[in-house]
């Protein structure tokens, strides 16, 4: 896909991969509709966007939250009038400081369900007409090594992240030749505020900086007609085509 | 309107909507059939073209105050080219008293102001000659932030006749793109995905037109009197070229909603070159009646629409109103509801 003019919605746009992500997409000309909880960090993203070059729309909007998605996706379409990339990268961690699940309030796991799972899920759905008719969509789902892995304390999250990949390779077997592609990228360990969150004795030096790995996002988007659908790949491993 | 005639109102959503019924309309041999929505692909025929209107439903009804705090209704009716937008006044209430009930809203006049929450304003700019209840306004807020401030404070239009209110995602229909309609395009509404490309792979083929499907009932008789009002629509170039060859092919071009009729018939009477259509967006005044000739459009998908409505006119260009007279006596005996959530009927030879 050649990025300019590409329209591209992104969740968790108000920080760390999702911003990064933003700008590096508005620097090549892209138009992105953000969507993030909080109206201030968004609006400041939309006008680096736009500084950049591309065209930033601010959408307010928790994923998690049923009522909000029809609002988000209507924002989108009215300031944007088709989807060719939706990054579900929006995510909680559930509740930090991390711990195992035999301490977890099963409202901690609700609540990595309703952002993690149910607001991809949903978001995808409130945009499947225009992805669909359109004919040319990806769906990008941003999981990690924690829905394959079984980390100890990452439950919540890992779960969910391990639900959402499940929910990707269905959407990709029932889209398969329905326009719409939609692929799983584990972007690795960043140095963003939810590593630090998660794990807040970590060597930062050890982390990828969001924007090295937001570059990765952008090869992967100009080539993701070369990824098979439901394909799920390594952000830090992927170059030019081809997936590690 | 005769008495057996009425059909009971849908008064919300149901369960599957496949299993909705279909009431069958064949305008050429005047047989009606009662089947469900889950046959429509066996009701089609390879070679057909399915249009579908894929706006999605603003939530256009705004509690709004007037120039003096007088609490009342903003319903949005149509957005102008200019950014300014057509609205409708009612006075306090909602959807739950009938539209011919509501009180009268505050008169307001050019260059007065309703607030909508407490920051967006709705300046007056022009007052319709038909009615004062149908203004023209331009809101204070534009771009990302007017469709941020509308998403947090509108609601879907609704009536009387529904239980409960509605949301957001209760008027999208499954191929809702951008946000044009006022009202739900409601034909579309029982048309999954799964029944779309079921179709499909029996050889129909389906296209989109966007159509700002505008408001259904005013309850002012002088404004209900010149519904449906101007409404805007885009009809994209893969339409043209679908409907083209379904044509050169034989096929039937069947319309779902009669917004897509509209649309559809109101680009064809534009046309000026060789072409039956033209891509391209415009508004389109056209009112479809009897002894209206179809250029474009063989055949529609709708609602079940009582007698006196002006979606009722529209498919006597289609059928003989004596036989959609029959086809509602049938209905009604058959137990088939009407309104948005109701069932639904094809007319097509």
């Amino acid at each position: 896909m050649n990025i300019e003019g590409l329209r591209i919605v992104i969740t968790g746009a108000g920080a760390g991969l999702g911003r990064a992500l933003a700008l590096a997409l508005g620097r090549r000309g892209a138009r992105v509709a953000l969507v993030a909880r909080t109206a201030g960090a968004l609006e400041a993203v939309a006008a680096e966007v736009a500084a950049a070059g591309g065209e930033g729309h601010a959408i307010p909007g928790d994923v998690g939250d049923k009522e909000a998605i029809h609002r988000i996706a209507a924002q989108a379409m009215a300031a944007l009038g088709g989807v060719d990339v939706l990054v579900h990268n929006a995510s909680t961690l559930g509740l930090v400081p991390l711990r195992p699940l035999a301490d977890t309030e099963c409202e901690a796991l609700e609540r990595a369900l309703a952002v993690n799972v149910l607001g991809p899920f949903r978001l995808t759905r409130a945009l499947l007409g225009p992805m669909r008719l359109g004919g040319d969509a990806l769906v990008l789902m941003v999981s990690s090594d924690a829905a394959v892995e079984a980390y100890p304390t990452w439950g919540a999250y890992g779960a969910s992240k391990a639900a959402l990949d499940h929910l990707a390779r269905i959407w990709s077997a029932e889209l398969d030749g329905h326009g719409v592609r939609v692929v799983t990228v584990d972007p690795g360990e960043m140095d963003t505020a939810m590593h630090a969150d998660a794990m807040p004795d970590a060597d930062r030096a050890s982390l990828a900086s969001p924007t090295d790995v937001a570059e990765r996002f952008v090869e992967i988007i100009r080539h993701a007609g070369s990824i098979p659908t439901g394909q799920r790949v390594a952000a830090q491993g992927f170059s030019a085509g081809v997936c590690s | 309107m005769q008495a057996d005639e009425v059909l009971a109102p849908a008064t919300g959503r149901r369960g599957d909507a496949l299993a909705e019924r279909l009431m069958v309309i064949d305008p050429a041999t005047g047989r009606l059939l009662d089947r469900r929505i889950a046959d429509l692909p066996e009701l089609l025929r390879e070679g057909d073209l399915l249009v579908l209107n894929d706006a999605a439903t603003l939530p256009a009804s705004l509690r709004a105050t007037g120039p003096m705090g007088e609490p009342m209704e903003l319903r949005l009716a149509h957005a102008r080219d200019d950014g300014a937008w057509d609205v409708a006044l009612f006075g306090d209430g909602d959807w739950r008293t009938r539209t011919e009930h509501r009180p009268a809203p505050p008169s307001v006049g050019v260059g007065e102001a309703l607030l909508l929450g407490d920051d967006l304003r709705a300046l007056v700019e022009a007052v319709s000659p038909v009615s004062s209840r149908l203004v023209t306004v331009r809101f204070s807020l534009s771009g990302d932030a007017f469709w941020r401030r509308l998403y947090q404070l509108g609601r879907p239009v609704q009536y009387a006749h529904l239980q409960g209110a509605l949301a957001l995602w209760d008027v999208q229909t499954p191929v809702a793109s951008r946000p044009w309609a006022m009202e739900m395009p409601s034909a579309g509404r029982p048309l999954s995905w799964a029944l779309l490309e079921r179709a499909r792979s029996r050889g129909v083929a389906l296209a989109t037109v966007t159509h700002a499907a505008g408001l259904s009932s005013i309850g002012d008789e002088a404004l209900d009197a010149r519904l449906p009002w101007p409404e805007r629509s885009e009809v994209p170039q893969a339409t043209v070229e679908a409907v083209t060859a379904c044509r050169a092919r034989g096929g039937r071009v069947v319309a779902v909603g009669t917004s897509v009729v509209r649309a559809l018939e109101g680009r064809a009477e534009r046309s000026t070159g060789a072409g039956l259509l033209e891509a391209g967006s415009a508004v389109t005044g056209l009112v479809i009646g009897e002894g209206f000739s179809p250029r474009v459009v063989d055949g529609v998908l709708s609602g079940m629409h009582e007698p006196g409505s002006s979606h009722f006119a529209l498919l006597t260009a289609f059928a003989d109103a004596a036989l959609l007279h029959a086809s509602l006596r049938f209905a009604s005996s058959r137990g088939y509801l009407q309104h948005e959530f109701g069932d639904s009927a094809l007319v097509l030879a």
